[in-house]
């Protein structure tokens, strides 16, 4: 994003390129005024006709670009349109009902809000996890390793973005979950007084709990963040750390008032981006979390619990009528729409540092 | 810092050490950024030797890259994961000849053509269909292939879902590649008269090439690892299966995730086994994909001042 940004000035002049640089050539072959298509910045030397090729492929791109702006839209509606049928069969409140049973197509109950509560819990414990330790790195990567070694370590950051998400999934609940259990089991007896760390509904076990798969998300989120800030730190200005320095600044001090002021908001964004992805994550948190019995999300970190994801991927099995299959998709399009705002606000925090 | 080498000062010197509480706080600084990076490398390196170190006990056989598991029971020692490795290879390889020639078309539309709200609109929609979920992505084809066409899970169904997560790193890999390729080439190109799509075509995109082939491979990486798709738009099968238009396909993930729901988990067990042997199977499909893309990236080379 960044680095397209501030590569689109020199590249979006060349836009001018083709008035600019390639009238002269273009002149004397093109006779018929443009396709209106093509609106040219420069009106007084537009090419007068353009060449089928030339319009065909431009037809063709543009086709592309618009194909994917519908996409979204198209993604919108036919999630939509397969929901109604459901929600209009459901007999309780689809936002502010817990429980979710959708067996029986003509006695359909389900509600959202245990999803929406789990889901926001699992990312916001990762959230929590992976920023400060993501700033960390990108700092690390950016101000701190040997220049030379700088790339092959941001190398490394990636790679675990390499790993697919059912590995992490099953390294989190097979390898991690029993790895931590003494200290989880600890946490949750000493500090069982408080309500986030209370016993969970999955209770005795500590493994498969928002708390073992919050950790795993924030490895997977990460890199995201990382990459992107990074990316943000890397263009802090010369001048502004020279000065700092040139003042007698500790390089923390450099970093504090140099660096951090200028890549706070393309820190941000990056984590708002990593939030996104940690709200979609599927497979991973279906592989991680114990389904409780019976019991509802009741804000403790060592609840299990389906997020919205989770839960449509545990229950492919149930997509055997229209009605149920429904009652998923309209999770999935709750999902949809969550992840869109928190993208849509992300981007447009980049996007004002990155202008 | 210089300051402090400075010998015997005829006065005294106008910089002070630096106080205690500073030199205290950099440090600080210094140890947690350190430590931060010490603490994401130890899941990748933890993660990456349980899958190695359980994986590795099936992998060298050569049953396990050549038969299916169609006649295996599910406790039963042998058989292989050829039909997951043939899934995952035709499912990727469908779904890239779908995404690519899309994605590079956008992301030459970006960079050539595109001017005004359409192209505003085009980087925007690109970029949150980048942060679409997987599970969205396959929900979205369900919803349109399966219960608005009426058409059968297929593995065809997964390739079309893999599609809507390939093109955005597609056209997010190729725009940056076409965007380092020198205006002076397409200047120099026009000044010959040459039509501005076959400047693209036989000037630009020749250029940009190896570098673009090297992001569509890290991207087929990337969507090789997706089993949110593979859940709700195809179904598991143990036999191999050439077919991706019908039938049961198996995947490398769907394997993994079959196995995890319906076989035993205990270490040592067949179903552990075999878990971690697919795992360790995809990581070096994808290990390889990316040394090849790796490689392809460094042919590109663009000249660089």
């Amino acid at each position: 994003m960044s680095e397209s940004s501030s590569t689109r000035t020199p590249t979006g002049d060349p836009g001018g390129r083709s008035s600019s640089a390639t009238t002269p050539p273009e002149g004397p072959i093109s006779e018929q005024p443009a396709s209106p298509a093509a609106p040219e910045p420069s009106a007084s030397e537009k090419p007068k006709k353009a060449r089928p090729g030339d319009r065909i492929f431009q037809n063709l791109t543009t086709g592309a670009g618009i194909f994917v702006v519908a996409l979204i839209g198209l993604i919108g509606l036919f999630l939509l349109i397969q929901a109604i049928p459901a929600l209009r069969a459901d007999n309780v409140n689809f936002l502010t009902n817990h429980g979710w049973s959708t067996n029986d197509p003509a006695n359909m109950s389900f509600g959202i809000l245990d999803l929406l509560e789990v889901t926001v819990a699992t990312s916001l414990v990762a959230l929590v996890i992976a920023m400060p330790v993501s700033l960390g790195i990108a700092l690390f990567l950016t101000q701190y390793a040997p220049k030379k070694l700088a790339r092959s370590f941001a190398y490394v950051i990636d790679l675990l973005a390499a790993v697919p998400s059912i590995i992490f999934g099953l390294w989190g609940i097979l390898v991690f979950a029993p790895a931590i259990e003494p200290f989880s089991q600890w946490i949750n007896d000493t500090f069982s007084w408080f309500p986030l760390l209370a016993p969970g509904n999955v209770a005795p076990s500590v493994r498969g709990t928002i708390f073992t798969a919050g950790i795993v998300l924030a490895v997977m989120i990460l890199p995201i963040i990382t990459s992107l800030s990074r990316e943000v730190f890397e263009r802090t200005p010369t001048p502004h750390l020279e000065g700092a320095l040139a003042l007698g600044a500790t390089r923390w001090e450099v970093i504090r008032t140099t660096v951090l002021p200028f890549g706070k908001a393309g820190y941000i964004g990056a984590s708002m981006l990593g939030l996104g992805r940690a709200l979609g994550e599927t497979i991973a948190l279906a592989v991680i979390l114990l389904i409780p019995q019976g019991r509802n999300f009741d804000w403790s970190l060592f609840d299990g619990g389906s997020t919205f994801a989770s839960k449509i991927a545990a229950n492919y099995s149930e997509f055997n009528n229209e009605i149920s299959a429904g009652a998923y998709i309209a999770a999935g399009l709750v999902l949809f729409v969550l992840t869109f705002l928190v993208n849509f606000a992300a981007r447009s925090v980049i996007g004002k540092k990155g202008d | 810092m210089s300051t402090s080498t400075l010998e015997a000062p005829a006065t005294t010197p106008a910089f002070q050490q630096v106080s205690l509480a500073r030199k205290f706080k950099n440090g600080l600084a210094t140890t947690l950024v350190w430590l931060s990076f010490l603490i994401a490398v130890v899941p990748l390196v933890w993660v990456l030797y349980t899958v190695v170190a359980n994986g590795i006990k099936r992998i060298p056989y050569t049953n396990w890259w050549s038969q299916d598991l169609g006649n295996y029971l599910s406790d039963e020692v042998g058989g292989g994961v050829l039909h997951a490795i043939i899934g995952s290879l035709l499912q990727g390889l469908v779904c890239a000849i779908i995404a690519v020639p899309i994605g590079m078309l956008v992301a030459i539309y970006l960079v050539e053509y595109g001017r005004g709200k359409l192209m505003k609109a085009t980087t925007f929609m690109v970029d949150i269909l980048s942060g679409v979920p997987s599970i969205v992505a396959a929900l979205f084809i369900y919803a349109l292939w399966i219960t608005t066409f009426g058409l059968p899970r297929s593995g065809f169904a997964v390739s079309l879902a893999l599609v809507l997560l390939m093109i955005p790193v597609v056209v997010r890999s190729s725009e940056e590649m076409l965007r380092i390729v020198p205006d002076d080439l397409r200047e120099a190109s026009y000044a010959l008269g040459v039509p501005k799509w076959k400047t693209i075509v036989k000037i630009v995109l020749p250029t940009a090439l190896s570098g673009i082939i090297g992001g569509i491979m890290m991207a087929l990486a990337r969507v090789m690892g997706e089993t949110a798709p593979l859940l709700v738009l195809v179904g598991y099968s143990a036999y191999t299966n050439w077919d991706i238009f019908s039938g049961e396909q198996a995947a490398l993930p769907l394997l993994m995730n079959n196995e995890r729901v319906t076989n035993s988990m205990d270490p040592g067990s067949v179903g552990f086994d075999r878990i971690w042997g697919a795992a360790l199977t995809l990581v070096l499909i994808i290990a390889i994909i990316n040394l090849l893309a790796t490689v392809f990236a460094r042919l590109v080379a663009p000249k660089k001042k």
